[in-house]
């Protein structure tokens, strides 16, 4: 599902209360599971947020990753050396694809994506894109995408949520219609 | 031993008054705090001496007992006063004061019933000397722990969010800034214990050579004491940095800094 509408409407708001890191009302299931019947750090391996801006906090790529996965960091266009890379020289297209793996590797069952290409050139944004739908489609999971992209929410997205200021609408999204 | 005069403490204040006008001069903001400091010393210290001028006399529990919570609630006020990001008053006064209480009493009634074991055990001349020691210390190095602990989470509170986004729990989550805030609480009595004798002399025992005690009976006191203030600072911080950790988080493991005063 994609989720569209003006800055500030609370679109990111949204995800992280759907990640239970923000406190939040209503019940929020994924499959038979209720987000509050289990520890919150395992609903948020399940239900993983990729944020809009990553945090780092150690001073090599490596070590914010338990394994090096061949296949996730080939696809984004990473070699087995990138794991002693400083943080502090990544460029912000390079940390939004290195967070994007790392979330992949928790093995999650739902992802939610705050503008997950925003920082990234033509090429990239289309390996990022397969990568996610191939997941996708291998596990069979939901998936919430934020963009201000109508063209890629096309691409990616089989329903759209837009919200606004006085209402939100969902609506299918069958090729043409945006 | 040689008794001071007044007019020998005036001459030793003129110091502290020239240090005033310097930094007044160089607008370094710190004229105002020192002065107040160096007033409230002047009385603190006159007052505490007649105190105990009286209660050395008797050796009565209940005064003493009086005494040491008084001394206890002070500190554990002071504990948060001058922090950069500090706590809520009552809640960083509760976490303070149990902290402070857990680490310093223990210490001390240990060393009063077990090491020294004066008679009677709560004899004034002992246990509050040791008391103001243990608290005094215990104090400096759990303010500066809570300071590094507040300021870090404050200032790292998107990468805090960002673990836990990533399923980390609470406690990996801000492993890394809990470790450092017990360094740095630890920093000070670690240096002075390994330089003591080599570079400085310690107070305490500067003052008991000063009053004839022995040198060696004075070493081994101050040996001691720096045992006590070293585990008694030490379970200090552990405390209160896991007691503050604890609380800035929800029940879902959520970061909640609704317990820091933030101007």
């Amino acid at each position: 599902m994609g989720m569209t509408g003006p800055s500030g409407i609370g679109k990111s708001i949204l995800l992280k209360a759907l990640a239970d890191i923000l406190p939040h009302q209503g019940e929020i299931f994924l499959g038979e599971i209720e987000s509050q019947m289990i520890p919150a750090p395992q609903w948020r391996r399940k239900v993983a947020l990729l944020p809009a801006e990553s945090q780092w906090w150690c001073d090599t790529v490596g070590e914010h990753f338990k394994i090096f996965d061949e296949t996730l960091f080939g696809q984004l266009g990473f070699e087995q050396k990138v794991m002693g890379w400083q943080i502090s020289h990544l460029s912000s297209g390079e940390k939004q694809r290195l967070a994007c793996i790392r979330l992949l590797i928790n093995q999650p069952e739902a992802l939610l994506l705050d503008e997950p290409t925003a920082n990234l050139d033509k090429d990239n944004q289309a390996n990022l894109e397969s990568l996610i739908s191939d997941y996708q489609k291998k596990y069979q999971i939901p998936v919430i995408w934020i963009s201000h992209d109508k063209a890629q929410l096309e691409r990616v997205c089989q329903q759209l949520l837009v919200l606004n200021k006085e209402n939100y609408k969902l609506r299918p999204l069958t090729g043409a219609q945006l | 031993m040689i008794h001071l005069t007044p007019w020998d403490l005036v001459i030793a204040s003129s110091m502290i008054i020239l240090l005033a006008i310097t930094s007044l001069l160089l607008q370094l903001n710190i004229a105002r705090q020192l002065t107040i400091a160096a007033i409230r010393n002047v009385i603190q210290l006159l007052l505490i001496g007649y105190i105990l001028k009286l209660i050395f006399n008797t050796s009565n529990l209940f005064l003493l007992a009086s005494i040491a919570t008084i001394m206890l609630l002070v500190a554990g006020y002071e504990i948060n006063a001058r922090q950069k990001y500090p706590l809520k008053r009552w809640v960083g006064f509760k976490i303070g004061t149990s902290a402070l209480f857990l680490s310093s009493f223990s210490m001390v009634l240990l060393t009063l019933m077990v090491i020294v074991a004066p008679t009677p055990w709560y004899s004034p001349q002992y246990a509050i000397p040791l008391l103001g020691m243990l608290l005094g210390n215990t104090m400096n190095g759990i303010s500066l722990g809570m300071d590094k602990l507040n300021q870090s989470v404050y200032q790292q509170r998107a990468i805090i969010e960002q673990r836990l986004m990533l399923g980390q729990t609470y406690q990996e989550a801000i492993k890394e800034i809990r470790t450092e805030s017990i360094r740095t609480g630890m920093i000070p009595i670690i240096n002075s214990m390994a330089i003591a004798g080599l570079v400085s002399l310690p107070g305490m025992m500067t003052g008991q050579i000063l009053s004839g005690t022995p040198p060696v009976e004075a070493v081994k006191y101050q040996i001691l004491i720096f045992f006590l203030i070293a585990s008694g600072t030490g379970f200090g911080i552990m405390l209160a940095v896991w007691m503050i950790a604890k609380r800035m988080f929800d029940e879902r493991q959520r970061l909640d800094l609704a317990i820091l005063k933030i101007k």
